[in-house]
């Protein structure tokens, strides 16, 4: 024992680093998060609060429960591979946010300091309330010629047009129905 | 079968890592969804390409996506017989409302759409300083919102330019390859509005996905493959001036 004579300092020295330890582990185990690791070097929990993000487009399976009879003359044209909210948008519609009272002098103050968090949006969906719950009508002379514009970047047998030659001043709509814009399916000739 | 005492102290580890990735978990939003069954990429089949902007618009709306960044979008390439190398290249405004009017000159013009490339071995992922950015068991290049620190060592990292500080939450924003959707067995919001079918959403793991049959018989390429990033954005007929 006579070896360990003077080291009473190391022993303080070393106890000090282990109760240094024990600390980090307390610490440690309240500040990291409990899923960090479970599949990586990350909070796994991350990915449930991500896959939880709501979708706004339905997918045309949705529209095609009610608008059966739209999806068989759409499926005889050529837009039968055009989905539903292609060109009608998002199944799911943003409603404008309320508007909000002029902050005061406190949360005026505050927002220098923290920056306020965005007024969390409203969503309605056409499926859950179709007689008040109506997409917008799309607009066919911007919808129709976004694609159909010619224009030498597009792939040769798509068919386009040059817009003011090719109408004449006529909307689209008159001669083409958008569902199956074939000349030969009921559009005036 | 014997096993002696030293292949058990062998064996016993690597099954461990084994069965940790045999249980890979199941995204809380839905219950039925195994990420180990699924390998997530996508098909960009360039000569079905329009330059619409639909899958833009999509991709805001459906992501929140702010003004002025992008998840996806859209390059239109005007490449000269003269100067194959250095093509002119514009996006105006991400091809979120089309593009202006390619008068036929004899010269090759095309669109690109590009987004995340979800990349196996991404340099995005390794950077990051806090494990805030990972690959999810799945194959999907994510961002933990809650865990990013908005340093944009990822931003500076993706060799593709697809990440961007969110200007709002201060943290790195990117494609989760709509993994809300995915997860639910739906397709991303970009594929479910391409009107013309040139963005596919595709399944490595699963055999029956009609992606192995178009890998083995198209001419398909990854953006920059000599980075060795493990993309996994395969495209159709991709012109070599593409970068």
């Amino acid at each position: 024992m006579s070896g360990f004579k003077d080291a009473g300092h190391l022993f303080r020295f070393a106890g000090l680093f282990v109760l240094a330890f024990a600390v980090f582990l307390v610490v440690r185990h309240y500040v990291v998060p409990k899923s960090f690791g479970q599949y990586g070097h990350y909070r796994g929990a991350a990915i449930g609060e991500i896959a939880a993000h709501p979708a706004k487009f339905a997918g045309h399976e949705s529209c095609e429960g009610c608008h059966s009879d739209v999806q068989e003359v759409k499926m005889k044209g050529k837009h039968a591979h055009v989905n539903c909210e292609a060109c009608h948008g998002a199944l799911i519609q943003r409603l404008p946010a309320a508007p909000q009272p002029a902050p005061n002098l406190y949360r005026r103050l505050l927002a220098l300091v923290i920056p306020p968090m965005p007024v969390e949006s409203t969503f309605v969906r056409h499926a859950d309330d179709p007689g008040s719950v109506i997409p917008p009508l799309p607009d066919t002379a911007v919808l129709c010629v976004r694609c159909h514009t010619a224009s030498a970047a597009k792939p040769k047998g798509f068919p386009q047009v040059d817009p003011a030659e090719h109408a004449q001043g006529l909307a689209c709509g008159s001669c083409h129905k958008p569902h199956d814009p074939g000349m030969n399916a009921g559009g005036a000739k | 079968m014997n096993i002696s005492r030293r292949q058990v102290m062998v064996l016993l580890p690597a099954a461990a890592v084994a069965w940790k990735y045999v249980l890979a978990g199941t995204p809380e939003a839905s219950p039925n969804y195994k990420m180990s069954e699924h390998w997530w990429s996508m098909l960009i089949d360039i000569p079905k390409c329009i330059g619409c902007g639909n899958c833009v618009r999509a991709c805001q709306t459906e992501n929140d996506v702010p003004d002025g960044n992008f998840r996806t979008w859209v390059e239109r390439y005007h490449v000269s017989d003269e100067n194959m190398t250095n093509p002119t290249v514009i996006s105006p405004d991400g091809g979120k409302e089309g593009f202006p009017v390619a008068t036929e000159d004899g010269e090759k013009y095309f669109f690109v759409p590009k987004l995340c490339n979800h990349c196996a071995d991404s340099p995005c992922t390794q950077v990051c300083p806090v494990g805030a950015t990972f690959i999810s068991p799945d194959g999907v290049v994510l961002v933990d919102p809650k865990y990013c620190l908005g340093c944009a060592y990822c931003v500076q990292a993706c060799p593709y330019g697809c990440r961007y500080i969110h200007p709002v939450k201060k943290v790195a924003d990117k494609c989760t390859l709509c993994y809300h959707r995915i997860t639910q067995g739906l397709t991303t919001a970009c594929c479910e509005a391409c009107p013309t079918g040139a963005r596919q959403l595709a399944d490595l793991k699963n055999p029956k996905d009609p992606i192995h049959e178009f890998l083995k018989t198209h001419s398909v390429q990854v953006l920059k493959p000599q980075m060795a990033t493990g993309a996994k954005v395969f495209y159709n007929d991709l012109d070599g001036s593409v970068r």
